[in-house]
Parts: structure tokens; sequence; C-alpha cells
């Protein structure tokens, strides 16, 4: 251990701290921007400087080891106004629209330029040349708005490890993006989003889709019905200021529907159905001895990277469609019919809690008849601003139900799918019991639950023993891929999510700021959000895919059974090899 | 893009093989795949990305970071001029103006047909001839007054066929 003093506080930390982690001990906030622990540790954007005592220079505390005796100052006159100075410089070169930024009123260097009472631009010169880049269907990149703190790099690099966002060039004219500077539309880019979620400013953000749903809520001559992914009622709340970890079903429910919506489903009844047509494809690819193991197709991030990195493990990926497009599917299909409405003229929307899926609702492979099964996709973060733009008392709407007619029903197995692990669990639930025909004595499966690291468990079905695995990120998919290619995986049954502990932490979440992810302020995010599903799962009355009425319905009335012919045009799809760059 | 030629695959992939297990071998991989094709094609960035376990977007923050590297071709014969200190009070300036005028080829950029690339130059050491010019590897000092870069290159000009005019 070693003693430091932070303005005056005698604090003891351990040797290899930095003086941010001794600042923390201490009760001193010391601001960041660049800073992201275990991702961007480079001290490069030099907001977090502080005076050493008998140190020549200030230093970034985010990076500077402690030492016995050090005392530390954080806020005294030199530290201000340097930190000031810092952010003045940043500010020279940066698209100060804030007014009509995506990220007004939440950006990190907005908030830095306001605690740090800068009230003028006091450096005014050359902005270097900018890029634009909306041409992918999920992820916006404006250079104007970047600070080059590098979190986006890391994150890409170290999360998916892709590195497709780098340094390009150097000194004044560095700039962050794709090799040649190209578009994320023609580069190997997976579409997750992580890299929007740690941005700090808006020079990365969703492709917005908010105006063309008010424009369809407002054509006369369209049904607008809307569906929500599980994961989204967990982070939804912290748009509106409430706890991470909040559930608000049911305030989301009631928002949707005063804003016009015809119906409002819950994508966990495409879940369920998912499991049911999954769960087949399994056991039929287990008795007649098909490419195993099979993984899970529900993450369109994970899609867009297996066709680029892995096209030969295609044949693994299960056919299923997601979840949301199955639903897609059927209400332009079943519902139509049944309600006698042109499928031309209904507009499906998702509040999806991912960035990937806008661009999978715009895959040929998602089509029938050239209609698209899904119209828009939001993600949680566009659905509050609509819910903000149609002056909603979100906090103190009273709850509500999800419609009940035909796809009203849903089981604790879909609601689980927002979190790593929940797709095994759901699918383990119903083809255990299919297999075995004998009801589980325990339905939670909690060996692959969690939101760290790779998850395995070793099941006996019948006396066969099946070893399934589940990974979140491609880095922890890396490995388990490798294994296949090579011919020595050991697994029947793999869950692959492209975000780390899955969608509750998808690219389209609520952002999580610098200050939570760096611990300064206690909370696990992840976890949290995870809990609000596992929470709900364990409230509901029916658990398990297969015991969802109106999924045995829409089977009886409409689809015939599972892995059925028609099941097969609208809930399955294809893949295929993809260029890794289009140049 | 255009296909890169075969001879041109094999040699980078020669030039990765010779180096993929030296420390740091990206930079020594990149000056000879510069050296031998004039610039570092995209399938380069590739084979190296691959060799080092880097993405390709890592490979290309390199190659921009370093002037040394360009990613278009570079003509057939390379000028440098220094504009250092020392050589731009010397009248590095002048000279190179005057290259430029030569060659048809713009700072830092290629003639149309491919014979001269012009770079002008941080400080090459040698203060004490300034200003210095290089032609294809060879250093002229005192370069602003002796009028030898000039005759260097009106000799390349009638060598290559004397298109320049």
């Amino acid at each position: 251990m070693v003693n430091v003093k932070i303005n005056g506080i005698s604090v003891e930390v351990e040797e290899n701290s930095t003086v941010l982690q001794a600042a923390k001990k201490a009760g001193v906030h010391i601001p960041t921007l660049c800073f992201l622990k275990d991702l961007n540790e480079t001290g490069a954007c030099r907001v977090c400087l502080v005076e050493i005592k008998g140190a020549r220079a200030l230093g970034p505390a985010c990076i500077y080891p402690v030492s016995e005796g050090m005392e530390v100052f954080t806020h005294n006159k030199r530290v201000l106004a340097a930190r000031k100075n810092t952010v003045e410089l940043l500010l020279s070169n940066h698209n100060k629209d804030c007014l009509s930024c995506a990220r007004n009123q939440n950006c990190e260097l907005q908030k830095l330029a306001d605690d740090l009472g800068i009230r003028e631009f006091k450096y005014q010169g050359a902005y270097r040349p900018v890029t634009f880049d909306d041409f992918s269907d999920g992820i916006v990149r404006d250079t104007s708005k970047c600070v080059t703190c590098g979190r986006c790099v890391n994150a890409c690099a170290k999360i998916q490890g892709l590195g497709i966002l780098n340094f390009i060039d150097r000194g004044f004219n560095t700039k962050i993006g794709p090799v040649y500077n190209k578009s994320l539309a023609d580069v190997n880019c997976m579409q997750c989003g992580q890299c929007i979620n740690v941005c700090p400013t808006g020079a990365l953000h969703e492709k917005e889709e908010i105006h063309n749903v008010i424009n369809a809520l407002h054509d006369p001559t369209k049904h607008v019905i809307v569906q929500t992914a599980p994961a989204v009622r967990a982070s939804l709340g912290e748009e509106f200021g409430m706890p991470i970890g909040t559930r608000v079903t049911g305030k989301m429910v009631a928002a949707l529907k005063r804003i016009g919506f015809e119906r409002v489903y819950d994508t966990n009844f495409g879940a369920d159905l998912t499991i049911m047509e999954e769960g087949t494809e399994l056991i039929e690819r287990l008795q007649n001895h098909g490419t195993l193991p099979m993984i899970t197709s529900c993450s369109p991030g994970w899609i867009r990277y297996v066709e680029r990195e892995y096209p030969e493990l295609l044949g693994n990926l299960s056919t299923c469609k997601s979840p949301h497009m199955m639903l897609g599917a059927i209400i332009k299909s079943h519902y139509a019919q049944r309600k006698g409405i042109d499928p031309k003229d209904i507009y499906v929307v998702s509040i999806m809690p991912c960035t990937a899926k806008k661009h999978e609702k715009n895959r040929e492979e998602m089509k029938q008849n050239g209609l698209q099964d899904v119209d828009a996709v939001l993600t949680t973060r566009e659905c509050g601003k609509l819910i903000k733009m149609f002056g909603l008392d979100f906090e103190h709407l009273r709850d509500e139900q999800f419609d009940e007619d035909l796809f009203g029903e849903y089981t604790g197995a879909g609601v689980i799918f927002g979190a790593s692990g929940g797709v095994m669990e759901a699918a383990l639930r119903t083809v255990t019991e299919i297999l075995t025909g004998k009801e589980l004595d325990d339905i939670e499966f909690k060996a692959v639950r969690g939101t760290e690291g790779i998850k395995e468990a070793t099941l006996t079905i019948n006396d066969q023993e099946i070893k399934v695995a589940v990974a979140h990120s491609m880095v922890l998919a890396k490995p388990l891929l490798e294994d296949i290619k090579a011919g020595k995986s050991p697994y029947t049954f793999i869950e692959i999510m492209g975000c780390p502990g899955g969608c509750i932490n998808g690219g389209g979440q609520s952002r999580v700021i610098g200050n939570i992810r760096n611990g300064f302020i206690d909370i696990d995010w992840k976890k949290e959000r995870a809990k609000a599903l596992y929470d709900e799962d364990a409230i509901m009355p029916k658990r398990k895919s297969h015991e969802n009425k109106q999924v045995q319905e829409l089977y009886e009335n409409f689809l015939g059974k599972p892995g059925s012919h028609k099941a097969h045009e609208l809930l399955h799809t294809t893949y295929e090899k993809k260029d890794r760059f289009n140049f | 893009m255009e296909k890169l030629n075969q001879s041109s695959l094999l040699k980078i992939k020669e030039i990765v093989s010779k180096h993929k297990d030296e420390p740091g071998p990206t930079i020594m991989m990149l000056h000879d795949v510069q050296d031998a094709l004039g610039y570092i094609p995209f399938e380069a960035m590739e084979e190296i990305a691959l060799a080092t376990n880097q993405s390709v977007g890592e490979v290309y923050g390199v190659v921009t970071f370093y002037a040394q590297f360009t990613t278009q071709p570079k003509g057939k014969h390379i000028i440098n001029v220094c504009i250092g200190t020392a050589c731009y009070v010397k009248g590095a300036q002048l000279l190179l103006d005057r290259i430029l005028e030569l060659t048809h080829a713009k700072v830092n950029g290629t003639s149309h047909d491919g014979l001269f690339s012009v770079d002008a130059t941080r400080c090459l050491g040698a203060c004490g001839l300034a200003p210095v010019a290089i032609v294809d590897g060879k250093v002229y000092g005192d370069a602003e007054k002796s009028g030898l870069v000039e005759k260097a290159i009106q000799e390349i000009i009638a060598c290559e066929g004397g298109k320049q005019g």
C-alpha cells in the first residue's frame, strides 16, 4: 500500500493505482474525457491534468501512477486554468452546432464545457476537413464532432477484435475512420454500435428513422404496428433519468399507445416463435446428423460478422430469422389476412436495442412479395426521443398492457432473450421437455447466465450428453469459431450475441456515461439490466415458449407445425458469403 | 479497385514472410514494400495485417502516419527537396519551384506520365550543404546555385524519351 495526499486529504491506495483511482478514494472527482477503464487508457486528451508536487509539468491523472508520499492538487489555480484551456482548444476545432446535434443535452464534451465554465470560444482558427458518412444502415460517422479520443478505436478492437476504426493521418489532420477513410458500409463492420456507445460526442450515432415513423403515423392510409424487444424495457427508463435496471414495460406500452400506434406488441411473442422453430431445427439436426454445433442467428451484428469473417461456418447457423423479423413476417401475412388489411398498408416499427437491426430489416432475404417484413427500426434512444416529442410525462404514466389479440401472450423464455445466455436457456427449456417428454424440475439454467466471459454447460438429455456454450462479443466468440473450423468443437449448440452482455448492452441502448463505465458511480449496468429481465421471467405465469397458447394457435390456424413449409417460407432465411471490403 | 498484378503479389508475400518473425515487423514490411513497388497497395496492407495479427485499419493508420509511405503509386524517379529551416533560408523554395516546373509534378505528387514524384521533405540532417535535394538517392548540396539538379532532371527526361519537353 502507498500513502498519498489528494488536495491535502490522506489516502492509502494499492501500489499500482493511478492518481485518478486515489482521487476517487479521497472523494475527489477529476473530470476525464478520453479515459475508459480497461478500454482506452492513453492519457491523450489531457482533460484530467493534475499538479503533482515536485513535478515540472502537470500530469494526466488517469494513467499517472501513485508513489509513496505523493502530493496531488486536482483543482488549484494552475490545474483549473490548464484544464479549461485544454477543452477550449478541443472546442476550437469542433463543430459546435450543439442545438441540432444528435447528442444535444447528453454530450460528454458539452457537459465538460459547462462544468468548466466555458463562456466564450477563445480560440478561433482552422478546421480540419470533414468526413460525413451516413451510407451504412445503422451508424453515422461525422468527423466534425470527433475529438479523436480513441474510445471507438479501442472498443472496436478490444470488444469485437475487428479494429475497423483507426487513426488516419497525423497532427492537425488526424481523423478516425476505416481504411482509406471509406464508409462503414464498405468495410467489414458488423454495425453493432459499440463504438456509438462509447463515443463522448455526436461523432458516432445511429442513423435515425424517427421522422419516417412519424410520417407513417400521420399517414391515414397506413396501419402502423409497433413491437418492442425484451432488452428495451430494461434501459428505456434511463432516457428519462430513471435508475439503470428499472423495468418500464407498462409505461413503455402506455406511451406507445398514446403516440398512436394501432397495435403495441411484444417481440417476446416472436422470441417464443423463434424457440419453436430453432428448437425444432436443433432436434432435427441432432436426430438426422445435421451440421453441428448449431449456432443461434438472432443477433444481426453477429450475422454480418460471420458472413464476412467466417463464411465457411454459414452452415452452422440456424436458418431462423430473428424474433422481430419473424413477428414482422407474421404481421404482414397472418395478421393482414385476419384483419382484412392489404399488407402494403401495414407499417411495422421495431423498437430495438440494436443498430445492426437497422441493416437487417433492409436485407433482400427479409422481404415477401417485395415488401419488407419490418419497415423501420428505432433504437431505445430514438424511442425515448419519440416519447419526448409527443410530450408524454413518461415517469408518471400508468402501466398498460400489450395488445392481446393474436400475438399478445408471451412467456418468461421470451423475456430473457435480451440477456446473454437467454436464448440458450429458453431453447434448453423447450428442447429438453420435447425430447424427454417430461416436465423439467428446475427450468433455470444458471450456468449460462452472467454478463462476463464465455459460459458453458453440459447436460444429459435421454442419456445423451450435450455440451453448450454462450459467447457475447466477437472477441469471446472467436476461439469457439476457430475450434469449429478446426473440427474440434465439443459443443452441440452455441449462442452468440454481437454485444458484450447481450442485447441489454446493445449499440442502440441508452448511453452509459464514462463516469459509470469508469466506476466513479458504482453500478454494474449490464448486470442491473439483465436482472430486470430475469426478474420479469421469474414472475411470469408461463416460462416455456412451447406453452405459449397463442403461439400454439398460430401453428394450428396458419403455419401448420414448427418447421413446416409455410414456416420456412416466412420464418427462416438464408445467408451468403460477403466480401470484407467493397472497393 | 484495380487488381494488383501477380508478380507484385508474390513480391509482397516474399517481403511479409521475410520479416514476420522479427520484432516490430510492420514498419520493416512497409519499408520493403514501398521500396519494391513504389507505394503500399491495399493487398500489401491485407497481407501485413494477417501476418502481424492486426486489422487492415491499423496498418493503414501506420501507413498514413509516416510521410515516407504512400498509397498512390510513386513515379519512376523520385526527387526530394529539403525545406527544413536552413535549406529554406538558402532558397529551397526557388529550387523546388523550378523542379516542379521541369517535372510537371505537384508538391508531394506524381507527374501525369508517371516519370517523377517530387516530395518536399523535412530536415535531411545535411544543413551544412543547404539547400539540399536528392534525385533517385543521389544527394546534391548547394543545389539552388549549382544547377546540377536541373541538369540531372533534364538528363532523365532525355533518357526516357524526352516527353517532358
